[in-house]
């Protein structure tokens, strides 16, 4: 675990201004503790064939590379500019006009050059000028070529675990240079000789193994959501039966296992629940799947093709059951593989059906192939549509800002469905300054599965452009919650906002739901599904 | 390596590039090298060097559909969507690189980090960088446009036109006698102010000082001497006009002739516009090929509901459902969750299984 952390304003203290007179190319790569993630496991590679297992520790010297390392790298990186457009038009078309550099949040937050998005991308760029352009071979260091090294390989283990893949510096380039592209050939690279982190690779073969990346088994799967339903009781006085693996539903639905495990998304998760429960007498059929138990994919974080493998599930699952169409819940990069992957990896999903709304009839004709949807576009509908009986007043107590997660927004567009929904669930809606929300919102700082514990210092210092913009809302508007579509944000969250925001909460979208959500047949709810009191329930509270 | 290694790597460069025509027409009188064969060697090498670029990008696939989503996507019909910034159809990606490659649209939206230690971090809006690049480009295409009148006979309306708008301000009595006569070009000085800012910014923003290598700073500096020798061509040291275009003619028609007189200087700008030329396809410049074939802009965002196909996707191993209930079977039953196959039809089938 990071040891002790730095109190916030000394954290706050960054300078972003580079070593001018020493250039970057030769300085060596510092390896910090509380900034760089634990290697991974040799058994969670071995699980899924990963090459290179072995146990080793980014603090030594010697990290037991295998003889031809340099060979497999080169090779592998050959075999990516063949396959991959982006790569090589970004290996050649950047200019160096600097328009990235301060767009990171680890950059902000840090302060450490390496962090642009340029640099960062120059570390892989040197490599390849060095090995595969003319200019590079003959000239060297002063066409910008590195030759590839032991150092080299550790500064991009470094710093390739330190980038979230959230896209925000390729909204700013002017050739649309996509850092997040670089990063996963770079990871893909480092994976060929065994070098991932442990936080990546155990919930990647959890995921492969039991569905899902907290490694949940299926009968413990139900014991969980039995305990939301006892909690459900408790609070509507209504005990709810969602159904798991169950053939001939209409709908299947996926979302993140860490909604099922842990605090707030547990109360999304309730929220969920809740809604199906509510629609079921209007004609909903849905199940869950404890073996599609997993919305999330750190297969993403590893390699396209690990991705590929994990997001089998999700059509697999769906064809087995024989449903109609797949409802999604609430998750950053889940969205982005939905939107931008599955099709690709393990389409055509031609056994199942254009998605329709059972509630409302509404074709969601973007989800025409892949037969996904998102449950906030789903929900926003339903609202539109005056299907869902609402009393946004037991929301009072919370004064909501929203954070787009960055997913959800640059790869796919997911902005104003998740607004739709808290403007009416919620009375109390205030929007953090604009250059931080929508296409340009800040990353929490661990996404891309840097949300370990041990580099505690990283996230915290990556999620501070974030946690200031919250903190204006806080300050000016009395914002107490930080709203969200995220199973990563939601888990990271909490502990950032406790660092740097204290005072404000962390919730989904969905658990807003739940708590204004009548009906048939509840009880008067005294508490909102954390079990605290209602406005107006406990003493007259200032609203 | 640092930056002032490389101002000075790139200026001594330049002023090389600068000496060479000097001595080889100036004292060996090479002026068919110069005036004719090096030419056709740049454009040669420019336009193989450029074919062979965007072939070599062209001949990789995109495997997966990424646009950069900057806007509210297509979904239910009463969310207003942003059909440039988000765009679901080809039209919306013509648009949104109209406006990418003809205003720079994502330079456009640049924030500068205003950063106070403590709680106070702003992002202001950062026009510099965008206008610096927007006069710098748009002053050399109007530049290159003029310079059609050199390679063209009759002379095109538009060149005129061009030039016409472009020496529309004009300055008064010129204080020295000759000096500014011909009419002023704007888009000259433009050029030459624009490259100027863009190499300060360079040095004084400190990031961008950095990341900055020789082959940032060369290309301003190579263009900056251009500006300056077709400058002084212009209005101060005068050559002569029709040799010029008597050359130039020649190299359009294929019919290269070197004209009796031209002046040294002419082949400076000559030369050094030729190693530019060259120079485009092995260097960052390349940026104005490959901005059309960027994933990240040039797709649109419609990989939901239209199938996108990567081209050498290949099986992947994958855990089954079969898989997972076979470790799992019992627990699944324990509590109740349905199975596919029941424990006793299994004691059966088993045997079958066994290879």
């Amino acid at each position: 675990m990071a040891e002790k952390i730095m109190k916030p304003e000394e954290m706050a203290n960054v300078n972003h201004t580079p070593p001018l007179l020493s250039g970057w190319m030769h300085r060596p790569v510092e390896i910090k503790s509380g900034i760089y993630c634990y290697p991974a496991k040799p058994a969670s590679l071995e699980y899924v064939s990963f090459p290179h297992a072995r146990e080793w520790s980014p603090m030594d010297e010697d990290w037991k590379l295998p003889p031809n390392w340099k060979e497999i790298i080169l090779e592998g990186l050959r075999e990516r500019l063949e396959r991959f457009r982006s790569l090589k038009i970004f290996m050649d078309i950047c200019v160096r006009c600097g328009a990235c550099a301060d767009k990171c949040h680890f950059f902000i937050g840090g302060g450490d050059p390496r962090n642009m998005p340029v640099l960062r991308a120059e570390l892989l760029r040197s490599v390849y000028r060095k090995e595969f352009t003319t200019a590079g071979k003959l000239m060297g260091e002063i066409a910008g070529a590195r030759e590839l090294t032991v150092d080299v390989l550790k500064e991009w283990w470094y710093y390739f675990f330190q980038c979230t893949e959230c896209r925000r510096c390729s909204l700013f380039c002017p050739y649309g240079i996509d850092t997040a592209e670089i990063t996963i050939v770079a990871r893909e690279l480092l994976n060929l000789l065994g070098l991932n982190i442990d936080w990546i690779a155990t919930p990647v073969a959890n995921c492969y193994r039991t569905g899902n990346h907290l490694g949940i088994q299926p009968h413990a799967f139900k014991d969980m959501i039995d305990f939301f339903l006892d909690d459900i009781e408790d609070i509507t006085g209504i005990r709810m039966e969602p159904s798991l693996n169950r053939k001939g539903a209409e709908i299947l639905f996926v979302t993140p296992s860490g909604d099922v495990f842990a605090d707030p998304g547990t109360y999304t998760c309730m929220g969920y629940i809740i809604l199906f429960h509510y629609l079921q007498s209007l004609g909903f059929d849905l199940t869950w799947s404890t073996f599609a138990s997993e919305g999330g994919n750190f297969g993403y974080f590893t390699s396209h093709e690990m991705a590929k493998r994990l997001n089998a599930k999700m059509y697999a699952e769906a064809k087995r059951l024989g449903v109609k169409w797949i409802l999604g819940g609430e998750c950053g990069h889940m969205w982005r593989v939905i939107n931008q992957y599955m099709d690709t990896f393990n389409g055509p999903a031609d056994f199942l059906e254009e998605p329709v709304s059972p509630i409302t009839g509404t074709k969601f004709e973007n989800a025409k192939t892949t037969k996904m949807v998102h449950i906030t576009e789903f929900t926003a509908d339903l609202i539109k549509n005056n299907k869902l009986k609402l009393d946004a007043s037991r929301n009072d107590n919370l004064k909501v800002t929203f954070h787009d997660s960055c997913n959800p927004a640059r790869a796919m567009g997911l902005l104003e469905e998740p607004r739709y929904i808290i403007r009416n669930t919620c009375n109390h809606f205030y929007e953090m300054p604009d250059n931080t929300i929508r296409e340009q919102t800040f990353c929490c700082g661990s996404g891309a599965g840097l949300n370990a514990g041990e580099n505690m210092e990283l996230r915290l210092r990556g999620g501070l452009p974030r946690a200031n913009a919250v903190k204006y809302v806080h300050e000016k508007f009395g914002v107490n919650m930080l709203s969200c579509v995220c199973a990563i944000d939601r888990a990271v969250f909490p502990a950032l906002m406790e660092y740097w925001v204290p005072e404000v909460g962390v919730t989904g979208v969905h658990e807003l739901v739940g708590n204004a959500l009548i009906l048939e047949g509840e009880k008067k709810r005294e508490t909102n599904l954390r079990g605290e009191p209602l406005p107006g329930m406990e003493e007259e509270k200032d609203v | 390596m640092n930056f002032i290694f490389s101002i000075v790597l790139s200026s001594v460069v330049v002023l090389i590039l600068v000496l060479i025509p000097w001595i080889g027409v100036g004292a060996l009188k090479l002026d068919t090298l110069f005036g004719i064969i090096i030419p056709y060697i740049a454009l040669f090498v420019f336009f193989a060097g450029i074919i062979g670029r965007v072939i070599g990008w062209a001949r990789s696939p995109v495997p997966f559909r990424i646009p950069t989503t900057a806007g509210q996507q297509w979904s239910l019909p009463w969310i207003r969507r942003s059909p440039l910034e988000n765009p679901k159809s080809t039209a919306g990606v013509v648009g949104r690189m109209i406006f990418e490659v003809l205003t720079f649209r994502s330079l456009f939206r640049n924030t500068k980090l205003q950063f106070r230690s403590g709680f106070r971090i702003g992002y202001e809006w950062e026009k510099w960088l965008w206008l610096f690049a927007l006069a710098f480009h748009y002053s050399f295409l109007v530049v290159l446009i003029r310079h059609l009148r050199f390679f063209t006979e009759p002379i095109p309306g538009f060149v005129n036109l061009i030039e016409q708008l472009d020496g529309l301000m004009q300055t008064g009595v010129a204080p020295v006698e000759g000096f500014m006569l011909p009419s002023v070009m704007i888009s000259g000085f433009v050029l030459l102010g624009a490259v100027t800012l863009l190499v300060l910014r360079r040095i004084l923003i400190p990031q961008v000082n950095y990341v900055s290598l020789p082959g940032d700073y060369f290309p301003l500096f190579l263009i900056t001497a251009i500006g300056l020798t077709g400058v002084l061509m212009r209005y101060v040291l005068k050559v002569d006009i029709v040799s010029v275009k008597e050359l130039t003619m020649g190299l359009v028609t294929f019919r290269p002739s070197i004209p009796y007189e031209i002046g040294v200087l002419f082949y400076i700008h000559l030369f050094l516009v030729s190693v530019l030329i060259a120079y485009i396809p092995f260097s960052k410049i390349t940026h104005m090929a490959g901005v059309f074939l960027s994933p990240t802009r040039n797709l649109s965002n419609n990989s939901r509901f239209v199938r996108h196909i990567n081209p050498w996707s290949y099986p992947v191993p994958v855990h089954t459902y079969d898989e997972y209930e076979e470790e799992f079977r019992d627990k699944m039953i324990a509590v109740g969750l349905p199975v596919e196959k029941m424990p006793e039809e299994e004691a059966g089938s088993a045997e079958e299984e066994k290879e």
